[in-house]
C-alpha cells in the first residue's frame, strides 16, 4: 500500500510509506483446513460421513422402528412393500431399521477402538522415540510382538474368553491395531527431536514431560491424525468381520452381524447381504477419502514455506 | 572491573559413540571437540571459525549444556557449569542463552511469536505474568518487530523476521552470555546486514557477551573482538582480531583467508590463492600428529609424528603449529 | 559482432499460485556469447534460478509457464521446441548443476552409472567406451583414483567430491553452456575455492560458457566477466563485472555490494555498522506492478518511482540500470 501525497510532482521525494496491513494470525491447522477444503472428493466424503453420523445418532429415534421386531414376511425384497423400503431379512425384520441401528454400533466401535489404538500407540511410540536407548529397544520389541500376532485370531480369543460385549470388542480391536500408530509416532519423534526448536525449548528450561507432550507431540500430530482417521475405517471393518463370525453382542445390531446372519441365504435373497455391505463400503470409502485429504492437507512438503 | 573472563572453557572434550562393528568389539568414538580451551571476556565477542566437521557448533552446544560433554570444565562467572543439575542448572540457563542457525526450524510452528519469546521467562524465572507480558512487548520492539505481529505464527514471518524472534527469545531472561550459532548464515545478504547491526546494537545496549560461531570470515571480521580457528575438533589458532587477520600464522588460517572470494580486485591479485587439496580426513580414525598435516602445503616429518600444542607465540596470539616459533612469522 | 550463443528477449514466466498468476520473470532480456562467463546475482526469490530453469525447459509442470518472449539458442527458438527436442539439448548442449549435490545425485546408483547414463543418452557409443570416458571425466574433475571411484555411491563421497561428479556429468557431452545454480553455497569455503578453480580451468580447456547463479558478489567478481543483478523478477542492472562493482548505478546493486562485510586486506581497530538495505524482498503478490519494485526500500524514491516501472538507462561499456535516477546518483 503506498501513500499518495497530495502533490503530483513526479520528482518529489517520498519519505513515508504506509506500512503493509498486518495479516491475521493463522494457526498451521487453519492452513491445513484450507488445503483440505480444496480437495473436492475429500470434502464431499466428509459431508457424507457427517450425514452418516447424524443418521446414526438421531436415526433410530427418527425412524422409530425397532430393528429386532419381526414386522413382515421374511425376505421381502426392497421396493415390494412401501412400508419397508429396503425389505426384510431372514427373520422378517425391517432391513432399513437394522442398517440405521447398525450404523450406530459400527461408528461407536470404530471411533472407540481407534481411540484405544491411538492412545496406546502414541504413548509407546512417543516414549520410544524420545528416550531412545534401552527404553526404545524394549518398547520396540514389545511392539513387534504385537505386530506379528494374527490379529483376527487374537481378538477372537479375547472375545471368546471375556465375552462379546461392546467394550470388550472395542478393547479386542484396539489392542491389536496400535502398532502402526506406535511406529509412526516413533518415527515422527525421532525426526522432530533433532529439530532446533526442541533444542531451543531445552535451552529455555523445558523439562522432559513438557518437551514430549507440549513441544514434540503437537508437531507430530499430522501423520498421527491421518493414521487415526484410517484406523477408524479399519476398526469398522474389523468389527464387521468379528460380528460376521458371530462374535458380537447379540443385543445390538451391527452391519457385519446382518451380513453374517443372512449369509446362508445369499443366493436367494442377496439384498440382505449386499445392502449392509454397501453401507460398510460407502462408510469406509468416505473415511479413506477423508484420510487421503487429510494426508495431502497436512503433508509438509505440499505446504509452502 | 574484574579481569576474570566471563566464560572460561578448559580442556573441553565432546565425543559421540559410533556404531559398533560387531557385538563384542569396543565402541569407537568420534571426538567432535578434542581438548579445547578458550575464554571470553565480559562484554566482548569471541568468534569461533571453522568449516564443517571442525566441531565449533558442538563446542558451543556443550558450553550451553545442550550436549553432554565428556571431559573438561566450562567455567561461567567462576562456577563450573558442567556438573550442575536441577535448580542450579535452571539458573545457569537463565544466564546463558542460544541463538540458532536455521530460522525455519528453530521456532515451534505451533506457538505464536509472543509465546515463543515468553517461554524462557516462564520456565526459567519467577517473573509474574503481567511483567512477562511487558518484557515480551518491549523485546519485540527492540528487535524491530511490530506489536501487531505478536500473535502471528512462525510461518507467517520471513526468514529475517524469524531470526529476530529468535533473538528476542534469547534476550528474554537478560542473559550475560549469548551464544550465536551461525545466526545469519541462512539469510539473504541484505537481511544479514540488518541482523548483524541489530546484534551489535543489542550488545552495546545490554552489555552482552557473545560467543559467535560462523564459517563466514567476512562476518567474523566485522563482529568479533577475538577469533579462534578450529579444525577437526581442535583450536589451531586463537588471537585478537587485528593479529589474526593481519598476521595469520597457522597455514590453515592463511588458506581459509585466501579462499574467500573477494570483491576487491586488488586484494585478489595481491594475495596468492593457497589451495589446500582434498578433504578433511576421516574423523573416526585416531590421528597421529598434526591433524592438518595431510593437507598442509608446508608439512614436515615432525608434523606427521607429533601433535603440536596450542602455545602462546605472541601476546594474545596462540597457535598450534610446529613451524611457528617466537618470531611469529607464518611458515607459508 | 558475432551472433550471441544465447539470446533471451523479453522473457516472461508466470507462476500459478493460490492467489492467481504472478510474473516470476518479468520482461528479462540478455545475451551470452560463446566462451563468455555471465553471472546472475540476487537474493532469494528474485527469479535467477527460474531464468535458468526456463532456459532448460525445466519449469515446474503445471505451475510455471513461459507466457511471452523468446529464448534463442544456437539459432533455435527454445520456447517453440517440443519436449523431445528440448530433452536432446538438455545435458548435451546446455547442462546444469545444482546447489545440493546430495539430492541432485541419485543415491541408489553408483556415480559411474550416472555419468554413463548421460553419455549413452546423447551419444551413440558403446557401454565400454562410455565407462572409459567416465573415468576420464572423473580424472578431469580431479577426483583421485578415478577408475575405482566409479563404483562408489554418492554417500561415500564428500560434498565437494559430489559436486565435482555433478560437474563431470554436466560436462560429459561437452555442452556449449553450463548453468551453475549456487554450486558452492552448501560447501565449505576451501572446497568452494577448489571448485571455482576447477571451473575456471575447465572453461579454459573446453571453451564452455558458464552462467553462474549466486548471491555472493565475491564469487561473481572471481568467476564472471559480465553480470546481471536481478530483483523481483526484473533486471536491475546489467553490465561488465568490473564496471558494476566499481561504479554501481542502481541503488539495489549499491546496497547489495556495500551491505556485505567483506574481508578487508588490513584490519584496523574501528568497527562501523554495516550499510543496511531496510525492509525485505517483495512477495510474489507484488510482482509485475507498474512501479519500481525496489522503491519501498530505497532512500532515493520519488513519486515517479511509485507510479511507473523504470526504464533502462544506458552507460558506457554496455552497462545499464533500470532506475529513474540511475544517471544522477
Amino acid at each position: 500500500m503506498t501513500d499518495k501525497p497530495t502533490t503530483t510532482d513526479q520528482s518529489a521525494p517520498v519519505t513515508e510509506l504506509l506500512d503493509e496491513p498486518i495479516e491475521k494470525a493463522r494457526h498451521p491447522f487453519m492452513e491445513a483446513w484450507d488445503m483440505f477444503r480444496r480437495n473436492q472428493a475429500a470434502l464431499v466424503a466428509l459431508i457424507i460421513l457427517v450425514l452418516i453420523i447424524i443418521a446414526a445418532i438421531i436415526g433410530p429415534s427418527l425412524y422409530g422402528r425397532d430393528p429386532f421386531e419381526m414386522v413382515w414376511a421374511p425376505f421381502t425384497p426392497p421396493g415390494q412393500n412401501p412400508d419397508f423400503i429396503l425389505g426384510t431379512d431372514y427373520l422378517g425384520r425391517d432391513l432399513l431399521a437394522m442398517i440405521i441401528s447398525g450404523a450406530r454400533v459400527s461408528i461407536i466401535i470404530g471411533l472407540a477402538a481407534a481411540f484405544v489404538s491411538v492412545f496406546i500407540g502414541v504413548t509407546i511410540g512417543a516414549l520410544a522415540g524420545y528416550y531412545r536407548g534401552w527404553v526404545e529397544e524394549a518398547l520396540m520389541r514389545f511392539t513387534e510382538f504385537f505386530q506379528v500376532l494374527p490379529t483376527l485370531l487374537f481378538s477372537m480369543v479375547i472375545v471368546a474368553l471375556f465375552g462379546a460385549s461392546l467394550p470388550m470388542i472395542t478393547f479386542a480391536i484396539g489392542i491389536v491395531s496400535w502398532t502402526a500408530v506406535a511406529r509412526i509416532t516413533r518415527a515422527e519423534f525421532l525426526r522432530i527431536r533433532e529439530l532446533e526448536y526442541v533444542t531451543a525449548s531445552r535451552a529455555s528450561g523445558a523439562r522432559d514431560f513438557k518437551l514430549i507432550f507440549g513441544v514434540i507431540l503437537p508437531n507430530a500430530l499430522p501423520p498421527i491424525i491421518v493414521q487415526s482417521a484410517l484406523m477408524v475405517g479399519s476398526a469398522i471393518l474389523f468389527e464387521a468381520g468379528l460380528s460376521f463370525l458371530g462374535l458380537t453382542d447379540p443385543n445390538v445390531v451391527s452391519w457385519g452381524q446382518i451380513i453374517g446372519s443372512n449369509r446362508t441365504y445369499f443366493l436367494d435373497a442377496s439384498f440382505t447381504v449386499t445392502l449392509p455391505g454397501v453401507a460398510i463400503f460407502v462408510t469406509i470409502l468416505c473415511i479413506s477419502l477423508v484420510g487421503d485429504g487429510l494426508n495431502d492437507a497436512l503433508n509438509p512438503k505440499l505446504r509452502s514455506r | 572491573m574484574s579481569e576474570q573472563p566471563l566464560l572460561s572453557v578448559e580442556n573441553l572434550t565432546v565425543r559421540f559413540a559410533m556404531n559398533r562393528r560387531g557385538l563384542f568389539s569396543p565402541a569407537t568414538h568420534l571426538y567432535a571437540v578434542d581438548d579445547v580451551s578458550f575464554h571470553v571476556n565480559r562484554g566482548e565477542t569471541l568468534a569461533i571459525v571453522g568449516e564443517s566437521g571442525s566441531g565449533k557448533t558442538t563446542a558451543a552446544l556443550a558450553a550451553a549444556r545442550l550436549v553432554t560433554a565428556y571431559e573438561g570444565r566450562v567455567v561461567l562467572d567462576g562456577q563450573d557449569v558442567l556438573p550442575l543439575e536441577g535448580e542450579e542448572l535452571r539458573q545457569m540457563r537463565q544466564k546463558v542463552q542460544f541463538i540458532f542457525q536455521d530460522p525455519y526450524s528453530s521456532l515451534n510452528p505451533r506457538q505464536r511469536a509472543e509465546e515463543i519469546v515468553r517461554d524462557p521467562l516462564q520456565s526459567l524465572t519467577d517473573t509474574p505474568a503481567a511483567e512477562q507480558q511487558e518484557i515480551t512487548e518491549r523485546l519485540f520492539a527492540q528487535v524491530g518487530l511490530r506489536p501487531e505481529q505478536r500473535r502471528l505464527f512462525p510461518h507467517q514471518f520471513s526468514g529475517g523476521q524469524r531470526q529476530r524472534i529468535g533473538i528476542a527469545r534469547a534476550l528474554a531472561t537478560q542473559p550475560e552470555l549469548v551464544i550465536c550459532d551461525e545466526p545469519v548464515s541462512a539469510l539473504d545478504v541484505a537481511v544479514q546486514a540488518q541482523i548483524l547491526n541489530l546484534l551489535s546494537a543489542l550488545q552495546e545496549e545490554f552489555g552482552l557477551t557473545y560467543l559467535f560461531i560462523s564459517h563466514d570470515l567476512g562476518v567474523v571480521q566485522h563482529m568479533c573482538d577475538s577469533v579462534a580457528v578450529m579444525y577437526m575438533g581442535k583450536i589451531v589458532e586463537h588471537a585478537d582480531r587485528k593479529s589474526l587477520f593481519n598476521n595469520p600464522l597457522h597455514p590453515y588460517t592463511a588458506a581459509l583467508l585466501s579462499a574467500v572470494p573477494s570483491v576487491d580486485k586488488t586484494l585478489r591479485e595481491k594475495s596468492k590463492r593457497i589451495l589446500i587439496p582434498g578433504d578433511p580426513p576421516d574423523p573416526t580414525q585416531k590421528q597421529v600428529g598434526c591433524r592438518f598435516a595431510s593437507r598442509c602445503p608446508v608439512a614436515q616429518d615432525q608434523c606427521r609424528l607429533s601433535e603440536p600444542p596450542l602455545t602462546e607465540i605472541a601476546p594474545n596470539h596462540r597457535v598450534a603449529c610446529h613451524l611457528v616459533d617466537e618470531k611469529a612469522i607464518s611458515p607459508l | 559482432m558475432t551472433e550471441p550463443l544465447l539470446k533471451v528477449q523479453n522473457l516472461r514466466v508466470e507462476l500459478t499460485t493460490r492467489n492467481g498468476t504472478a510474473p516470476v520473470i518479468d520482461d528479462v532480456s540478455f545475451e551470452l556469447h560463446a566462451g563468455e562467463n555471465l553471472s546472475f546475482v540476487g537474493e532469494s526469490g528474485c527469479g535467477k534460478s527460474m531464468t535458468a530453469l526456463a532456459i532448460m525447459g525445466l519449469l515446474p509442470e503445471g505451475i510455471g509457464r513461459i507466457t511471452a518472449g523468446s529464448i534463442m539458442f544456437d539459432g533455435q527458438e527454445l520456447t517453440e521446441l517440443s519436449q523431445e527436442r528440448l530433452r536432446r539439448i538438455r545435458g548435451n548442449d546446455i547442462s546444469m548443476i545444482f546447489q545440493e549435490p546430495m539430492t541432485s545425485l541419485n543415491p541408489v546408483y553408483t556415480i559411474g552409472e550416472q555419468i554413463v547414463e548421460v553419455l549413452l543418452a546423447h551419444q551413440s557409443i558403446s557401454r565400454a567406451d562410455a565407462w572409459a570416458e567416465a573415468a576420464t571425466l572423473l580424472d578431469a574433475v580431479r577426483i583421485p583414483k578415478a577408475r575405482e571411484r566409479l563404483k562408489d555411491y554418492p554417500f561415500q563421497l564428500s560434498g565437494g567430491q559430489r559436486q565435482r561428479v555433478m560437474i563431470a556429468i554436466a560436462l560429459a557431452c561437452k555442452p556449449k553452456v553450463l548453468i551453475a545454480d549456487e554450486p558452492t553455497t552448501a560447501l565449505d569455503v576451501t572446497v568452494q575455492a577448489q571448485i571455482f578453480d576447477l571451473l575456471r580451468d575447465l572453461r579454459q580447456e573446453t571453451g564452455t560458457s558458464i552462467i553462474l547463479i549466486t548471491h555472493d558478489m565475491g564469487a561473481v567478481a572471481e568467476m564472471a566477466e559480465r553480470m546481471i543483478v536481478m530483483y523481483a523478477g526484473r533486471i536491475a542492472e546489467i553490465g561488465a563485472v568490473d564496471d558494476i562493482i566499481g561504479t554501481p548505478r542502481h541503488p539495489y546493486t549499491k546496497g547489495l555490494i556495500s551491505c556485505v562485510p567483506h574481508v578487508l586486506a588490513h584490519v584496523t581497530d574501528e568497527k562501523q555498522p554495516l550499510t543496511e538495505v531496510p525492509g525485505i524482498v517483495p512477495s510474489l503478490r507484488e510482482f509485475g506492478k507498474d512501479q519500481c519494485l525496489f522503491a519501498s526500500r530505497c532512500q532515493h524514491r520519488t513519486q515517479q518511482c511509485l507510479t511507473a516501472r523504470p526504464q533502462s538507462v544506458n552507460f558506457d561499456g554496455a552497462q545499464s540500470a533500470d532506475c529513474w535516477h540511475a544517471g544522477t546518483l
